[in-house]
């Protein structure tokens, strides 16, 4: 193993991680309490810095300094292991996100797997253990509900969204999500079919499954964010405030940054995998191939292009939040067995069906 | 890379020898996927991903989940204050024993670290990641093996359903 290899991961996982998703979590908080605001014909957070856009320093500071409180009842091991088992996965998930094409003849991805998807799933099912671990821990009542909820509305909601990923894992035939990218980049996005080789009947008929796709992909993301209409686990009307109860100062503010670091996550894999990763619509500025060097500008472009499709997807699911109301927990279960999980296995076969046909 | 092996295997070892040890079910069942999760990234440095991965996603992530919520559900202080019986302990220290054994003769018997094994030659081209390999070859010459092991699991998933309906007569 050279060092070269591993300066430039580690160069990578710090910028990428801790100076662009760390700062980009603390302003989607600011983003949501600004839109939130918005929408309920408020203003919302503008006292520091320009338009408010330091507030997130300034909540920041507030949860350092607060006093950090640990019940009586609680165990204690596992109270303080928890909100780190929030935030962990949904941070380790990033490693395997292409979000640019490649800088000075680097590739812009931490680890380029052959088994993206499969990874980020695999790790991100890890982060449930935080919110059980939390809700068990506490030691009280409500938490334990909020937990046990959150427990079987992941797990059912695991399934469609895995699902909803293997007809596009089919129409790709791959798993490396660096050449997911360039496949959509060369052949038009899942989304967007209307350059090379998407600009054909067989692009338009798999539109149909992909958009099928895209549906089941997005709404069980919000239930695996736990983020309202599927805020169940944390329902305030019925269990106070669901696992974190207990919690107070820095390790309340881990649950409640690990649930934002989930949705960024979330919507870097929605990118990559229907809205073309870090690659321009119509083909603009696209390189050759994998290996082909690409000037450091256009680099830079492809980068920008990935964070503005991610927070473009952000402001979606922070405008979600504020405009659908809760769901009941019986109808949310039944959306997951009863619907999601036949229309994801249905897309299934619809897709293998469409691509015989085609053949 | 040798020391991440050495890690690795230390953490799966260590979650192995914590879910003996701990009296409480939920500490037991976290050794557990501590002890997968070394596993997995043991799978992982032999460039065997799908492997690894799906060690992750299958028992750290869905079978243990599972567990966990079992064991929440349960009464965790009776098992905490349950003392072992002096029988259990010899039979559990004799099956211990007898399996050393059994691995130190193996262990002797084969050629471990004296035959030569040949250098592995790295595939190059579009195909070659393991999962198209694992891929092809399950639905190639693995065919027949794969879809009686569907069957068994429809069968497995509507029996668990039939069972966990009682009132169904």
């Amino acid at each position: 193993m050279d060092w070269q290899i591993i300066i430039a991961a580690s160069i990578k996982v710090v910028v990428f991680v801790f100076l662009v998703t760390l700062p980009l979590v603390a302003m989607s908080v600011w983003a949501e309490r600004r839109v939130s605001a918005a929408i309920q014909d408020r203003v919302g957070p503008n006292r520091v810095g320009p338009a408010g856009l330091l507030q997130a320093v300034a909540d920041g500071i507030k949860f350092l300094l607060k006093e950090d409180f640990t019940p009586n009842h609680v165990r204690k091991g596992y109270f303080w292991l928890a909100p780190a088992l929030v935030m962990v996965p949904a941070l380790m998930t990033s490693a395997v996100l292409p979000f640019g094409s490649s800088l000075f003849g680097e590739k812009m991805v931490i680890a380029d797997l052959d088994v993206g998807p499969l990874f980020v799933f695999a790790v991100a099912s890890l982060s449930v253990y935080g919110i059980v671990l939390a809700g068990w821990a506490s030691n009280s009542k409500y938490p334990f509900l909020g937990g046990v909820r959150s427990t079987s509305q992941m797990i059912s909601y695991e399934i469609s969204l895995g699902l909803s990923v293997v007809p596009l894992i089919m129409i790709y035939g791959e798993l490396n999500l660096s050449s997911i990218v360039l496949y959509q980049a060369q052949n038009g996005w899942a989304l967007l079919p209307l350059w090379g080789d998407g600009l054909s009947l067989k692009g338009f008929l798999l539109f149909i499954p992909i958009l099928i796709s895209f549906v089941v992909f997005m709404t069980s993301m919000f239930a695996e964010t736990n983020r309202l209409p599927f805020d169940l686990p944390e329902c305030e009307t019925e269990l106070v405030a669901g696992y974190h109860t207990e919690y107070s100062s820095m390790k309340f503010a881990l649950f409640f940054l690990g649930e934002y670091a989930a949705m960024i996550i979330g919507s870097g894999l929605a990118v990559t995998l229907f809205l073309g990763g870090w690659s321009l619509p119509f083909g603009w500025l696209t390189p050759e191939s994998a290996d082909a060097v690409v000037p450091w500008w256009h680099g830079l472009i492809h980068i920008g292009t990935f964070f503005a499709k991610v927070i473009l997807l952000i402001l979606f699911f922070i405008v979600i939040r504020w405009t659908l109301p809760r769901f009941r927990y019986d109808q949310l279960m039944r959306l997951g067995w009863v619907f999601f999980f036949e229309i994801a296995l249905f897309n299934v076969v619809l897709t293998a069906l469409l691509m015989w046909w085609l053949a | 890379m040798t020391f991440l092996f050495y890690i690795f295997a230390a953490l799966a070892l260590v979650g192995g020898i914590g879910v003996v040890v701990n009296r409480n079910p939920v500490s037991a069942a976290f050794a557990m996927i501590l002890s997968f999760l070394g596993l997995a990234a043991l799978f992982i440095q032999l460039d065997a991903y799908l492997v690894g991965v799906l060690q992750i996603l299958v028992y750290a992530g869905a079978i243990m989940v599972l567990f966990i919520f079992i064991i929440m559900l349960l009464d965790v202080q009776a098992e905490e204050k349950r003392r072992f019986p002096l029988f259990n302990i010899l039979g559990a220290g004799g099956v211990a024993v007898a399996f050393g054994a059994l691995l130190l003769v193996i262990l002797k018997r084969s050629e471990v670290g004296t035959a030569s094994i040949p250098p592995i030659e790295p595939l190059e081209g579009p195909g070659t990641s393991d999962v198209h390999r694992i891929g092809e070859l399950l639905f190639s010459q693995y065919w027949f093996p794969i879809q009686v092991v569907g069957v068994l699991l429809l069968v497995a998933t509507i029996g668990v359903v039939v069972l966990s309906k009682k009132e169904l007569k």
